[in-house]
């Protein structure tokens, strides 16, 4: 089966530091692969390399077999709604004084597909998706908790109907007891959509629980994939 | 005073801010000796509880019932001088970021040899002495006694903090666990030191988590709080093993498990619904909204906590439905999306 996103030898430095040191693998449509490791081990620097929201220093990175670390920012702008990223804090990753509903339609208008007569039907529907209403679309990112901002989080990645989620802690700063709740989503979305994940997660029970693989970095190296 | 006395008394310990209560009734006791989790999720009223044990409240709380020390001292009400008498020698706090709880401008070394000074009035030779004593008890060595904090690991600097926190033998520490992801290895590593320093001095230690797998792994008792209220208490192995509150039930239930269940999937079973927001008022149990078991007295009356098991283990439950819970709470919670 061909890889989804496939790493080979990426490198990223901060300065003389290097951060990722040759680090390579590989997600598979309707596949997880959890990237776990201590603070500080470079698993961010990798998944913000991956996305290419960071130029790496080194190395290739493939999407659905295109080598996206030499393509032009314009070429680059096109296949980025395909690979979107869902961040560890709820709050922080949407904009405070907009309301839900604009926030996932904001994909949509960015990238032009936006169409007032089937847009807010549509957003209404990747809000109920991940099990929010109207009510919920109305608010603003304080006035939800963390697990509904999380889900609103979701649904905006989904906006761009893309193929591979990058997850980074996505239920770390959530609360115990709606935790699992938003996990049942992801396997959900990842089972009906065919969605590849990339989970970053140093919750060792939950990895062995949610992924399908394992890639284990130290010190910016992979010591170990299963 | 006996033996069985408390170190700590808490009764009817009720928080509020304009009005809004964010913790609304909460009684137990710490013995000394043991260490006692307190365990609920943001909003639960676990920090400022922590806090209250230490006469730390924020400026605008408005704190009512009583949280004594073991010899009669009242600390809800105390002036600022009995508190600064207290802070260090009978009761101290771990906070949650070890960063911001040490100085950047003086070598760690030299900000316990400061405490140990105020404490104990000792001589400068005999405290610095005696700190990096206190620093080589946690594992710092004695070579790191001069470094500054930005210049020690994140493990160095959680065990500096916990060298400071216990500098004046306290009989009773509060460590607050960090909310957000720490790394796991680093955590177990300073519940550990805390435990082992508990163990020796035999002081109590009152852990504040949001993570009951944490709970079974350091703690000899737990309490675990839903929206400023308690809803289970007693010995972690039991309350962990059965639980008799539908809330504990439910977070159980929804934990990944240790190995794959046969036949399920990567659905977990999950309690719906939100918890109530800090202060929002409630009629009737505060889980009641979330709970598959609830009915119209559950709905209408605050359920009180009620002794379960043999009068020793001194477990006790908040629950109207307690008498009748099915055996396997649960599997009371659906695998929800």
């Amino acid at each position: 089966m061909n890889a989804l996103l496939e790493v080979r030898d990426l490198v990223v430095r901060y300065g003389a530091a290097l951060a990722v040191d040759h680090v390579s693998f590989e997600v598979r449509a309707g596949e997880t692969l959890a990237l776990v490791g201590p603070s500080g081990c470079g698993k961010s620097s990798t998944a913000a390399a991956a996305l290419l929201l960071r130029r790496p220093d080194g190395g290739e990175v493939r999407f659905e077999g295109r080598e996206l670390t030499r393509l032009p920012e314009r070429d680059l702008r096109a296949l980025r709604p395909a690979m979107q990223p869902v961040f560890q804090d709820p709050y922080g990753s949407l904009s405070p004084r907009q309301r839900i509903r604009d926030a996932v339609a904001e994909p949509l208008r960015v990238q032009g597909r936006w169409d007032a007569a089937t847009g807010p039907a549509r957003v209404a529907e990747l809000l109920a998706r991940v099990g929010l209403d109207a009510a919920h679309g109305l608010r603003r990112p304080h006035e939800l908790s963390g697990g509904q901002c999380q889900r609103a989080g979701i649904a905006r990645a989904l906006a761009s109907e893309p193929r591979l989620l990058v997850l980074d802690e996505p239920v770390s700063a959530l609360d115990p007891s709606v935790r699992a709740g938003v996990l049942n989503l992801l396997a959900e979305l990842q089972e009906t959509l065919g969605l590849g994940y990339l989970f970053i997660c140093h919750d060792m029970a939950l990895v062995r629980h949610f992924a399908d693989r394992t890639a284990e970095m130290r010190d910016g190296r992979l010591v170990r994939v299963s | 005073m006996s033996a069985d006395e408390p170190l700590l008394s808490v009764r009817d310990l009720r928080i509020s801010f304009d009005g809004a209560e964010a913790v609304r009734g909460l009684s137990f006791d710490v013995h000394a000796g043991e260490v006692l989790a307190l365990a609920g999720e943001s909003g639960a009223g676990k920090s400022l509880t922590a806090r209250a044990l230490l006469g730390l409240v924020p400026r605008d709380a408005v704190v009512r019932g009583t949280v004594r020390l073991r010899g009669g001292t009242e600390l809800v009400g105390a002036k600022p001088r009995t508190l600064a008498a207290l802070w260090g020698r009978r009761v101290a706090l771990v906070p949650q970021d070890a960063l911001s709880a040490l100085s950047p401008v003086h070598p760690v070394g030299d900000q316990i040899a400061a405490a140990v000074r105020s404490l104990r009035g000792v001589s400068r030779r005999e405290a610095r002495a005696r700190a990096a004593a206190a620093l080589d008890r946690v594992g710092v060595p004695a070579a790191r006694c001069g470094a500054y904090p930005h210049e020690l690991s994140g493990g160095m600097r959680q065990r500096a903090v916990v060298a400071l926190a216990t500098a004046g033998d306290p009989d009773l520490v509060v460590a607050d666990e960090p909310t957000t992801a720490l790394d796991p290895d680093l955590r177990d590593q300073v519940l550990r030191l805390l435990a082992e320093r508990q163990e020796e001095t035999g002081a109590a230690l009152v852990l504040v988590t949001h993570d009951l797998a944490a709970v079974r792994d350091h703690a000899d008792r737990v309490l675990v709080l839903y929206a400023g209220r308690h809803a289970e208490s007693g010995p972690a192995a039991p309350v962990l093993d059965h639980p008799r509150a539908p809330y504990t039930a439910g977070l159980l239930a929804s934990l990944p498990p240790a190995a794959p269940v046969p036949g399920r999937g990567r659905r977990l079973p999950a309690i719906g619904g939100v918890p109530p927001a800090p202060g929002e008022p409630a009629v009737g149990c505060a889980f009641a909204p979330r709970c598959p078991l609830a009915e119209d007295r559950c709905r209408a009356d605050v359920p009180g906590p009620r002794r379960v098991g043999a009068a020793a283990e001194r477990r006790e439950v908040s629950c109207h439905r307690s008498a009748d819970l099915p055996g396997a709470l649960g599997e009371l919670f659906r695998e929800a999306v």
